[in-house]
């Protein structure tokens, strides 16, 4: 029987891509191994690599065709002795999705990790801090992290930025592309794995008068920095009675990208919130991003930003402007309401913001908070919106136990207990390790259903 | 069980001569016919179960991260030759090769790739997360180098109970510059652990070079040295000089010599991952080594020079070898995936 050959997903996150080129023509002889065409995708381009023999019987996908689907059949290879005449197009189906646990399915049905962010929704504020007439640009957050980075490195000559794979390659994720292009290997610098070794380098560069741009790969690995992050870059101002400042931003992705697996999916917020010496931030918009990242390069301490892999190839609005910076600690009201206060950060707000619509249809009234900072934390912005709505939910993908929910709810109640109608609701990750398994791991992440839940339950409509 | 040496009694190993590094041209010992057609199928294994693994990935079927094996199944192979019941294997998160080697079903490899219940870690752990207590397999480790003092935590195990046992602890060249390797080169320096460090050179840490990340980077063998290790560059493509260098390193190890450190000399042939788009060599390298430095097909040249086999007697262990992938591969799509409950298990053992 001839063989399909299918769109491959050549990454984690990848959806579809551009199938870019042919390199085989049909009639042509393959063997495994051999190069047949280039796809490329938001990151990079790659080779498709023949896994069978065969003649190339047809090509059903041409060249140049966008967002072509993943497991999509792109050409079809005939084994020893078939002709194309055998080739029947329209049986041609994606295979059939993987056998469920049929003793107990799912019981929710959750919407997947990559349900595409909501749209600004018409009802936003308009955000107070672009001037009026401002244009708006549609950018990525990779870009505009990007942008970001680039920009402060053309101010300030002693911005730059280290890591595993961000010059040469570009960036394992593709943040720091053009940059050693720009600024050259003296200030875009490829490090070693050792992951302690150059955040300790960093801190001696910032102590030594430079701005350090550290790359984690992903912060998981940020864990064997732990001790210079917190014991050197955090402690040593307090230590040294003010006289050793260490302006140094430690930036990468943190939390779960897709079936990555429990030692490369951990959400660190809570982690770095809590220590005293660290600013925090963790952007959910392109233009927060870029604005944060901006504030944060030029901080005169060190800040961690959290980044969401999921997020990088998902575009917003970025306001077209010379110098465009968003201030740290500082929350923004997504989207206004009066019957409940949603808040969440990061890949959160995804959660949150089809939350929010969904509840619209069912005469539920949600506020949506983007907290943007989550050390210094907006607390105010919080009390403010609990005292319209008096009802609160949280959401976050880590761990509730001693999580960023946890410490907003402890906020609340002793600054706005009084207007509390209903106990404060906490949506978060499973308290276990992120599973591999595509089903455990939906059932781990929190799900738009479970702040619609939520959200019910405090507003007592379930 | 406890030998009644102790940590602080053992004289202190001397400080070994940096040896000068094995060259491809010192010809190893020859394998027996038995020895190659074991050495032969093995890596046929490995390699036809990588290549089914990247298809898998390519539908889909496979998420997460999936680094294959394929270039250097000779170094698994090899080492694997050279030990016997109760040593003890560890690796980074490129481990399908050193499953099967193990003899780990590669059904139930192929369904923890697949994430199914049938998995060896039940689903949960996936690619690079899978283990043996049984074929004393310890993982399976996605942070780069972490399991390098584990592995040295397995030989004081050994070392503690008195056993001559040996832990085979694998790295890649990329993993060596991290601090961890070398603060467990000198504890295993101190106390004389039996560890096996097989350093995968394969050139490559995702895409940095070897010569863009390391210092001195021709002699990474020597990297034990200040800490009294002796090294040795092998040829890691030549699954006889892996096996010889191997039986060397074992014996010293069971002999209370304390650790040694196997360069093999290797090549991947795939991506770092399957996303990687490889841009940080040229094809020419890839196809050189492919062409002339195979391990697989070395041996399969030889085979049929020395007359041992013939092409058609390799084509049926060719047919055998694919028959098994096949079958893993199946089971590894039919197979149901995880009960729902199993998220909620295995989090703490109950007491
Ligand atoms: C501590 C840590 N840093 C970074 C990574 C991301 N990463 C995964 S594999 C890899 C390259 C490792 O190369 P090497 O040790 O040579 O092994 P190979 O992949 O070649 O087998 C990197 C940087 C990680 N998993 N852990």
């Amino acid at each position: 029987m001839p063989i399909q050959i299918l769109m491959p997903a050549l990454s984690p996150t990848m959806e579809e891509g551009k199938l870019a080129k042919w390199l085989v023509k049909e009639g042509d002889d393959v063997t495994s191994g051999d190069v047949i065409a280039e796809i490329e995708t938001d990151k990079a381009t790659m080779e498709v690599e023949a896994v069978d023999e065969g003649k190339i019987g047809k090509i059903l996908i041409e060249e140049g065709a966008e967002n072509v689907k993943v497991n999509v059949p792109i050409a079809v290879l005939l084994e020893d002795g078939e002709d194309a005449s055998s080739i029947d197009v329209s049986a041609m189906a994606a295979p059939t999705p993987p056998a469920s646990a049929d003793a107990a399915p799912p019981p929710v049905e959750a919407p997947s990790v990559s349900t595409p962010a909501a749209p600004e929704p018409e009802t936003a504020p308009s955000d107070p801090e672009i001037p009026e007439g401002t244009e708006l640009v549609a950018t990525t957050v990779r870009d505009a992290l990007r942008d970001a980075m680039a920009e402060e490195m053309r101010r300030d000559d002693t911005v730059f930025v280290m890591g595993e794979e961000v010059a040469e390659y570009q960036g394992a994720y593709k943040v720091t592309q053009g940059l050693l292009d720009e600024f050259g290997g003296k200030r875009v610098i490829d490090t070693p794995i050792t992951e302690h070794g150059f955040a300790g380098v960093g801190v001696g560069a910032a102590f030594g008068g430079l701005r350090p741009i550290v790359e984690f790969m992903t912060f998981n690995f940020a864990m064997q920095a732990m001790d210079h992050i917190i014991n050197s870059a955090a402690k040593t101002l307090y230590m040294s009675g003010g006289q050793m400042g260490c302006p140094i931003v430690f930036r990468g992705p943190n939390g779960a990208a897709s079936r990555v697996g429990a030692q490369h999916s951990q959400d660190y917020s809570s982690w770095f919130s809590h220590v005293p010496g660290l600013k925090v931030i963790a952007p959910y918009t392109a233009a927060d991003a870029k604005g944060l990242l901006k504030s944060a390069i030029r901080d005169p301490n060190p800040v961690i930003c959290l980044e969401n892999e999921i997020l990088y190839g998902k575009s917003f609005d970025v306001p077209q402007m010379d110098d465009w910076l968003v201030p740290l600690g500082k929350a923004k009201i997504l989207r206004e309401g009066s019957d409940v206060t949603v808040v969440s950060f990061s890949h959160g707000l995804t959660y949150a913001l089809a939350a929010a619509e969904e509840l619209a249809g069912q005469g539920i009234s949600a506020e949506v908070i983007d907290l943007r900072s989550l050390r210094p934390m907006d607390t105010a912005t919080i009390i403010a919106s609990v005292k319209k709505t008096n009802r609160l939910v949280t959401v976050e993908e880590g761990w509730a136990v001693c999580g960023v929910g946890a410490e907003i709810s402890a906020v609340v109640m002793s600054e706005a207990f009084d207007h509390l109608d209903a106990p404060v609701q906490r949506v978060s990750g499973k308290d276990v390790p992120m599973p591999y398994a595509a089903n455990l791991e939906k059932l781990a992440l929190p799900s738009a259903q479970d702040v619609v839940d939520a959200a019910k339950r405090v507003c007592y409509r379930d | 069980m406890v030998s009644s040496k102790t940590a602080a009694n053992k004289k202190p190993a001397k400080p070994a001569a940096a040896k000068k590094p094995k060259r491809a041209l010192d010809q190893p010992p020859e394998f027996s016919p038995e020895q190659e057609m074991h050495a032969y199928r093995q890596m046929l294994l490995i390699r036809r179960f990588e290549e089914k693994a990247g298809q898998l990935y390519g539908m889909g079927v496979i998420g997460g991260f999936c680094h294959l094996y394929i270039g250097q199944e000779a170094v698994v192979v090899g080492m694997q030759m050279a030990i016997g019941e109760g040593d003890q294997i560890i690796t980074s998160y490129r481990d399908h090769g050193h499953m099967l080697a193990c003899e780990m079903d590669p059904k139930g490899v192929m369904a923890e790739l697949t994430g199914r219940r049938g998995g060896y870690s039940k689903g949960k752990g996936g690619s690079m997360h899978m283990f043996s207590r049984e074929k004393n397999f310890y993982g399976g480790h996605g942070i780069v180098a972490a399991q390098v003092p584990i592995g040295t935590g397995l030989a004081f195990s050994n070392y503690l109970k008195g056993t001559d046992r040996v832990s085979l602890t694998y790295f890649g060249e990329g993993a060596t510059n991290q601090g961890q390797v070398y603060e467990s080169f000198n504890m295993a320096s101190l106390w004389s652990l039996p560890v096996v460090y097989v350093l995968e050179n394969n050139r490559y840490a995702m895409g940095t070079s070897v010569t863009r990340a390391a210092a001195k980077s021709e002699e990474l063998f020597n990297r034990g040295s200040v800490y009294g290790i002796p090294g040795e560059q092998v040829d890691g493509m030549d699954v006889r000089a892996v096996k010889e260098a191997a039986d060397r390193a074992v014996a010293h190890c069971r002999a209370g010599k304390g650790p040694m450190i196997l360069e093999m000399m290797t090549y991947r042939y795939r991506g770092h991952s399957m996303s990687d788009p490889a841009k940080y060599r040229s094809k020419e390298e890839v196809q050189k080594m492919r062409q002339e430095h195979d391990p697989i097909e070395q041996v399969r040249q030889r085979l049929i020079k020395s007359g041992a086999m013939t092409e058609d007697s390799l084509k049926s262990i060719d047919k055998e070898v694919r028959a098994i992938v096949a079958e893993a591969a199946e089971f590894a799509q039919v197979d149901p995936e995880p009960d729902p409950a199993e998220l909620w298990t295995d989090i703490l053992v109950e007491a």
